[in-house]
C-alpha cells in the first residue's frame, strides 16, 4: 500500500511540476515582451497593468469554473488549468520586468543613447541585464504561487498533487492530504531558493 | 581653421511648452578649442549641448557638426563620433571599468586587439590602471568621473561634450581633474555654472542667460565685461577672493 502511494506521489509530483513549468514558461513568454514594450509606451502602462491586476483578484476556483464552459479554451483537464495558471502568473512577471526596466538610472540610459547604442543594443546590453534580478524575482513569485494554485487545478481534472489533497479531504484522510501538501511545499521552497540564487548571481556587485 | 560645431540662429522649445529654452543662438567651436558654456540653472546650457549630439533637435535654426546639419547626420553615427560626459558619469553599473571604457570603441567596430590596447592606454591616462576589473559602485566619485572621461575619449572622438563633469566632486579632486583636462587639449564644449572653472578651462567663455547668449569672450576680456549677468558671475569670484 505504501509502495502504491509512493508511486502515485511520484507521478502526481511530476504532473504538478509539468503544470507549473509550462504555465510559468508561457506566462514569461507573454509577460516579458509585453513589459518591454510597455516600458516604451507609458500611456498603455496603467490600463494594461490594471487589467492584469484584476485577473489576479479573481479567486482561482472561480476562474477555473468560468473557463470550463468556454469553447476552445475551456473544458475539463490540463489545458484549461494551464490557461488559468498562466493568467495568474502574468502579473508578478509583468510588474517586475516593468519595474526593472523603468527603474534603470536615467544617467545610464542617457549615456547609452549618447554613445550611439541602437535601441536593440540598449535592450540587450543595458536594459535586460540590469533588469534581470528583478525579472527573476518576478519569476520566483510567479512560480511559488503557481505551485500553490496548481493544487486547486485538480478540481477541474488537471491532475497534480491536488488530487491527493481533494481525495484526502473527501475521505477525511490526513495521510493523503499530507502526501499532496508536503511535496508541493518542498517544491515551492526549492523554487524560491533556486530563483533567489539566480537573482543574487545576476545582481552586479 | 574650420568650425567643428556651428550653431546657426538656433532656438529650442521643449515639446508641449510655450517658452523657448534657447533663443537665436549663434556660436562656433573651432578645432582644438574648448568653449565653456557658463550659466545658471535653466539658462539653456545643457540644452545647447544636447543639440550638438542629436539628443535634441532645434525648433528653428541649424546645428552643424563638421559642416553637416545634425538633422542630416545618421543619428547613431553622429553620437558615435562624439564623446559625452555627464555629471553622474552614467557608467554602466553591470560593466567593469575596463568594459565601460571599451564600449565606445566596440560600438565603432574596432578590432578586439585595438580595443584592448586602447582600454589599457585610457586606464593609464586617467590613472585607473589598478581599477580595471572593479565595478563603478566600487569606485570613489572622483574615480568614476575619471572613468567617465576615459570612456568618452576612448573612441578618439573628434569632439567632446562635457556637462558639469566635475560638479559633484570635492574641490581637491576637482582641481586635479581640471588640470588633467587642460592637458588633453581636446575640441570640446564644457558646461558649468562655476565661473572659476569656466575661466580656467575655456579658450572662450559663452555666457547664457535665460536662453540668450549674453557674452562670448576669451577669459581676459570676459572679466572686463559690463554685461549685468557677467558682472553677477564675476562678483561671485570676488567674494570668494
Amino acid at each position: 500500500m505504501w509502495a502504491d502511494l509512493a508511486r502515485e506521489a511520484l507521478s502526481l509530483t511530476l504532473e504538478h511540476l509539468f503544470l507549473v513549468s509550462v504555465s510559468v514558461l508561457l506566462a514569461a513568454l507573454i509577460a516579458i515582451p509585453a513589459a518591454i514594450s510597455l516600458a516604451r509606451h507609458e500611456r498603455l502602462r496603467r490600463p494594461i497593468v490594471g487589467i492584469v491586476n484584476i485577473l489576479q483578484t479573481i479567486p482561482s476556483l472561480a476562474l477555473f469554473g468560468f473557463l470550463i464552459p468556454l469553447p476552445v479554451l475551456g473544458g475539463i483537464g490540463k489545458r484549461t488549468a494551464i490557461i488559468a495558471l498562466v493568467l495568474y502568473a502574468l502579473l508578478p512577471i509583468l510588474r517586475n520586468t516593468l519595474v526593472g526596466i523603468t527603474g534603470i538610472d536615467a544617467a545610464v540610459r542617457e549615456s547609452a543613447v549618447a554613445m550611439g547604442m541602437t535601441p536593440m543594443q540598449i535592450l540587450r546590453e543595458v536594459e535586460l541585464p540590469l533588469a534581470a534580478p528583478s525579472i527573476f524575482a518576478g519569476l520566483r513569485v510567479a512560480t511559488v504561487t503557481t505551485i500553490g494554485t496548481a493544487a486547486i487545478a485538480a478540481a477541474i481534472g488537471a491532475g497534480g498533487l491536488g488530487v491527493f489533497i481533494f481525495r484526502g479531504i473527501a475521505s477525511v484522510d490526513n495521510a493523503q492530504i499530507l502526501a499532496g501538501a508536503v511535496p508541493a511545499a518542498l517544491m515551492a521552497i526549492a523554487a524560491d531558493e533556486g530563483f533567489s540564487w539566480i537573482e543574487r548571481k545576476l545582481s552586479p556587485p | 581653421m574650420a568650425a567643428v560645431v556651428e550653431f546657426r540662429q538656433v532656438s529650442y522649445t521643449p515639446p508641449g511648452q510655450a517658452r523657448e529654452v534657447l533663443r537665436n543662438l549663434s556660436l562656433t567651436l573651432e578645432s582644438g578649442e574648448t568653449v565653456v558654456l557658463l550659466g545658471r540653472s535653466g539658462s539653456g546650457k545643457t540644452t545647447a549641448l544636447k543639440l550638438v549630439n542629436g539628443l535634441l533637435f532645434p525648433t528653428s535654426g541649424n546645428v552643424l557638426v563638421e559642416g553637416k546639419s545634425t538633422r542630416e547626420w545618421n543619428p547613431v553615427a553622429l553620437k558615435r563620433r562624439i564623446g559625452y560626459v555627464i555629471q553622474e558619469a552614467g557608467l554602466f553599473p553591470h560593466f567593469t571599468v575596463s568594459r565601460n571604457i571599451a564600449l565606445p570603441p566596440r560600438l565603432n567596430g574596432w578590432a578586439p586587439e585595438k580595443i584592448q590596447a586602447r582600454t589599457v592606454e585610457m586606464l593609464r591616462t586617467v590613472g585607473l590602471e589598478d581599477y580595471a576589473d572593479r565595478y563603478p559602485r566600487q569606485l570613489s566619485g572622483g574615480q568614476r568621473q575619471r572613468a567617465g572621461v576615459a570612456r568618452a575619449l576612448a573612441a578618439e572622438p573628434a569632439l567632446l561634450l562635457l556637462d558639469e563633469p566635475f560638479g559633484a566632486l570635492d574641490p581637491v579632486t576637482r582641481l586635479a581633474l581640471q588640470r588633467e583636462f587642460l592637458k588633453l587639449k581636446k575640441t570640446a564644449f564644457f558646461v558649468t555654472h562655476d565661473i572659476r572653472e569656466a575661466l580656467q578651462l575655456g579658450a572662450r567663455v559663452a555666457l547664457l542667460h535665460q536662453g540668450d547668449l549674453a557674452v562670448v569672450a576669451d577669459p581676459a576680456s570676459f572679466q572686463q565685461s559690463q554685461h549685468p549677468e557677467a558682472r553677477a558671475f564675476l562678483e561671485v569670484l570676488q567674494s570668494v577672493g
